[in-house]
């Protein structure tokens, strides 16, 4: 017997996937362990990747769901290419998710499941255990059903309810395997399930039961060790892309001064603010779960005209939805966040995964000339930052703005260098509370589109302030007095003005910053989601010692003021985009340089390795056509 | 005529000047909206409320013009969605008077959704739609609440729809205050609009309205003055339903349910259904809005169904009220270290 306890072999990073079937716990599963990584200090990125189905037919492919998470001793930007090590909780889920496994990987399958039935369900006409499909990886079978029964007994649960705690063994066996500590994990249990104490000592045995299993059962040659990673010292959490936008959300609040408001209807994968914002009202904070999504957005309008810090959260089917009212918000000037967590389309697409295709629906998908800025965020964490450069811009320019994440940042999540509020400038509302203009007999008048000659921003009075009592509505107003008008001049006026304000924002933002190798002959230009990939493919291709370029945009409308003079740089561009070229088709008409897409549409974030060879055969092209 | 209304409560504060927008009214001259301003800015003194905590909001339709000739705070939206805006800004404003105003078009067909769940939530909202039986911002096509075969541009053969019934579409939505009344009676409509704004939550106003333009005279048979006494069915809680020149008719329950018009000398003024707009079961007021089939017929005006339920903005500002008390004034730094946490 090998002395395993005392002698863990150190690795600097692994890839985990989990994979079960939707009711089998395999997010939980996957979180826990996350968050006890965290907590030794690794840096780690995550990948959720589940069916639409709440819970498909047991034991069938698209019953699969899975939870992929890398921990490392150093640095990452992604949740890795290739997971090392495949937990399979049944034949299913094996056959689903192999193919992602690195040669050599290691498969620990819950050995129970892999019957005649379920070998069937998941179209497997042999048993993959026994036939030698597997023999170039490393496979583990575990028998975690009957193991968890057994660990249960003496809680005389029923079986069926038993066997709901087989995830806690798994996680029990991939913690001893990892050397991650027990205590967090059993002190989570304690709290979760305190309710139901039969279910928290049921989940404490079979979780206790994992690890001894890993411990005696002699089928392991080692564990593994991952030291904590070199991050920047402070106080960290882990945090997913959704949580950070809903505490971004309360702290743009407290810089405003503003009650915030949320109006909103469910839809995946956005929901999770709505759910986030609802716990946290002794911020003050009111949430409104609407009829539909366009009374999500008409009710934050209305609070928004209110004075309220109004937000409305959705997918791509409901920016859709809720277009004409973004139109109304144009033309009101009134400050309103919209939040878009993009997923598969067109249509319901694929509602559970991650895409980045409505950046030109954010950007031009209105009728009439209605400009508004565009934002997106790049990690989960950089959520948080990027709804607070949201609300200062709508604020500043009275304006609405549309947040850009996606299903992969929104349920990723990453450590997060907790923010202190007082490191970021306070954003004045700006409100006007006295008369703004004076006709030619002296009489004083309130000109809700009086502007200020600076941003062009208009005069705002909310409700309630004596003596400046107004319309104002989606008809052409009269420029500097807001009432309604059909002067043809005065309506192309207001379309310029708008389209001015809206432009003249790319003074307050700062210039893109070129990372990597400046003087090189390839930039990789980004936006959003892909950053991690993008940032860690970049690396690799400079430590193979060539030259690459990197930029990314969390402004898309507009752009940064020296994005065109940058991008003359380069002869050559690529464009790393979760679409077909929607990023690369505006660069393309703003700038004339000849950008390249490097598209991906499968629901599945890209990974750093094929981004890797995308960017070396464009480094060798370029080189070769000197 | 106004000797009918009580008494304000409040000093008067302001007067119909106060009220009125410095904008060129501009419906068509004879319009019913007209009349339905004039009342409006007649009773706003009496409420004993300032215009810069009043707001209208509209949707889109020649009513939701009316905004604009408020001076309060005014916000005319887009087609249908005023109900949902104005239920976003009363939540967030509760201490604002939010009415909204739209139309049959606006409030039942492209706005039916937000209309139906403002009246269910019971949000502080003045609701007044006006209801002409025709979409006439787009020149003259048949709306939700026209009566079938009629012939407008968009029906050249006659409409195929069946109408609804806004006073039973507002029963059947869990409304709890329901009311109509008609733009050529400024007592009864400043009587009806003042109940409106004293009900707490929302408060659903009928106006029939004529468009002297592409729909005159639909409520002509029941409104001018010489047919009111026999056509309109005056509601007053705690009195027996009747009407009538010489008020001989009344209606009764028979022993379906069933309500039926009948002279009251054949039944007795005891057997005459007495009206209580407090029922807590909405079918005896679903029952009334049901007598008439349309504005042809023995039509009641007035007060339906007034009823407390939990308001609620005020449901909403409690829950807010008793997070802080319970928990304290939320403290970020707090609330970003309360998952678990470690330090490098």
């Amino acid at each position: 017997m090998t002395d395993t306890a005392s002698s863990p072999v150190s690795v600097d990073r692994v890839v985990v996937r989990f994979a079960g079937d939707s009711g089998d716990g395999m997010q939980l599963t996957g979180d826990r362990f996350t968050n006890v990584s965290a907590l030794v200090g690794n840096d780690l990125s995550t990948l959720p990747d589940f069916p639409a189905e709440i819970r498909a037919p047991a034991g069938t492919l698209a019953g699969v769901s899975a939870f992929q998470v890398q921990i490392s001793a150093s640095d990452i930007t992604t949740p890795g290419d290739s997971p090392d090590v495949l937990v399979a909780m049944n034949p299913a889920a094996l056959r689903n998710e192999l193919r992602r496994l690195r040669k050599g990987g290691t498969i620990i399958v819950n050995q129970d499941t892999f019957d005649e039935r379920n070998l069937t369900k998941a179209g497997y006409t042999t048993n993959p255990l026994g036939d030698g499909s597997l023999s170039e990886f490393k496979l583990f079978e575990v028998p975690m059903t009957s193991l968890t029964l057994e660990a249960v007994k003496e809680l005389g649960v029923k079986p069926r309810d038993a066997e709901r705690s087989k995830n806690f063994f798994a996680l029990g066996l991939i913690s001893w395997i990892y050397t991650r500590p027990i205590e967090p994990t059993l002190e989570w249990i304690n709290k979760r399930f305190a309710r139901n104490v039969q279910v928290l000592e049921a989940n404490t045995l079979a979780f206790k039961a994992g690890h001894a299993f890993g411990e005696t059962a002699e089928l392991f040659d080692h564990t593994y060790e991952i030291r904590p990673a070199q991050l920047t010292p402070g106080l960290y959490t882990n945090i997913t892309g959704n949580i950070a936008l809903a505490y971004g959300v309360i702290a743009a609040g407290q810089l405003t001064g503003r009650d915030v408001f949320l109006g909103s209807y469910p839809i995946t994968p956005a929901s999770d603010i709505l759910h986030e914002l609802s716990k946290h009202k002794n911020f003050g904070v009111k949430t409104f779960q609407a009829e539909d999504e366009i009374a999500g957005i008409g009710s934050a309008l209305g609070a928004a005209f209110g004075g309220s810090l109004a937000l409305t959260t959705t997918s791509g089917p409901g920016v859709a939805l809720k277009s004409e009212t973004i139109g109304l918000a144009v033309s009101l000037e009134l400050p309103l966040l919209i939040v878009d967590i993009q997923r598969g389309g067109p249509s319901t697409g694929l509602p559970t995964k991650t895409e980045a295709a409505d950046l030109l629906l954010a950007v031009y998908g209105r009728h009439g000339e209605s400009p508004l800025p565009v934002i997106a965020a790049f990690s989960p964490a950089h959520c948080f930052d990027a709804v607070i450069e949201a609300v200062r811009i709508a604020f500043t320019y009275r304006t609405p703005v549309i947040l850009l994440s996606d299903g992969y940042l929104a349920n990723g999540s990453e450590p997060w260098l907790l923010p202190d509020l007082a490191d970021y400038p306070a954003i004045d509302p700006g409100f006007t509370t006295e008369a703004n203009h004076f006709d030619e007999d002296g009489n004083a008048h309130f000109w809700p589109y009086q502007r200020d000659p600076e941003t062009l921003a208009r005069a705002w009075a909310i409700p309630g302030t004596a003596g400046l009592q107004h319309r104002i509505g989606g008809i052409e107003k009269e420029d500097g007095s807001g009432n309604i008008s059909y002067d043809p001049e005065n309506h192309e006026r207001m379309v310029q003005i708008r389209a001015a304000k809206i432009a003249g924002i790319a003074k307050t933002i700062p210039p893109v910053e070129v990372l990597g190798d400046e003087d090189a002959e390839l930039l990789v230009l980004g936006w959003g989601s892909t950053w991690g990939a993008i940032t860690s493919a970049v690396a690799n291709v400079r430590a193979r010692g060539e030259k690459v370029a990197q930029v990314h945009l969390m402004h898309l409308n507009p752009f940064p003021a020296n994005l065109g003079e940058v991008l003359a740089r380069y002869p050559r561009i690529l464009v790393p985009e979760m679409n077909l070229g929607q990023l690369t088709k505006m660069i393309r008409a703003e700038f004339l340089v000849p950008a390249e897409v490097v598209s991906k549409v499968q629901g599945q974030p890209f990974t750093s390795g094929e981004l890797e060879d995308r960017i070396l055969l464009a480094v060798t092209e370029t080189e070769a056509s000197r | 005529m106004t000797d009918t209304l009580p008494a304000a409560g409040d000093m008067p504060a302001t007067s119909r000047k106060d009220w009125m927008s410095d904008q060129e009214v501009r419906w068509c001259p004879g319009c019913g909206d007209y009349s339905i301003l004039a009342a409006v800015q007649l009773l706003m003194p009496e409420l004993g409320v300032r215009p810069e905590n009043t707001v209208f909001v509209s949707g889109i339709g020649c009513s939701s013009r009316f905004p604009y000739y408020m001076n309060t705070y005014g916000l005319h939206s887009i087609h249908g969605r005023a109900p949902a805006i104005a239920t976003g800004l009363a939540t967030a404003r509760p201490d604002l008077d939010v009415w909204v105003i739209t139309g049959d078009g606006d409030g039942l067909s492209i706005g039916g959704n937000h209309l139906i769940h403002a009246l269910r939530r019971n949000v502080n909202l003045k609701i007044l739609l006006f209801n002409n039986q025709i979409y006439g911002l787009t020149k003259g096509q048949f709306s939700p609440t026209s009566e079938v075969g009629k012939v407008t541009k968009s029906t050249p053969y006659g409409s195929l729809d069946h109408p609804f019934n806004p006073i039973s579409v507002a029963i059947g939505a869990e409304a709890t205050f329901v009311a109509r009344t008609h733009d050529l009676d400024r007592a009864h409509m400043m009587e009806t609009f003042r109940r409106a704004h004293e009900h707490k939550g929302a408060a659903f106003v009928e106006i029939y309205q004529n468009c002297n333009v592409f729909n005159d005279g639909a409520f002509e048979a029941i409104t001018t003055k010489s047919n009111r006494g026999s056509m309109l069915i005056p509601l007053t809680h705690g009195q027996p339903i009747r009407f009538g020149d010489d008020n001989e008719l009344g209606v009764v329950s028979d022993a379906q349910g069933q309500l039926r018009i009948v002279e009251v000398a054949e039944v007795g003024e005891d057997a005459l259904l007495v009206h209580d707009e407090t029922r807590d079961d909405p079918g005896l007021a679903f029952a009334l809005s049901r007598i008439a089939t349309g504005p042809t017929m023995p039509t009641p005006v007035g007060v339906f169904r007034a009823v407390e339920r939990p308001e609620y903005t005020e449901s909403v500002t409690a829950q807010v009220d008793q997070a802080v008390e319970s928990k304290g004034r939320g403290d970020l730094g707090a609330l970003l270290r309360s998952g678990s946490t470690w330090t490098v």
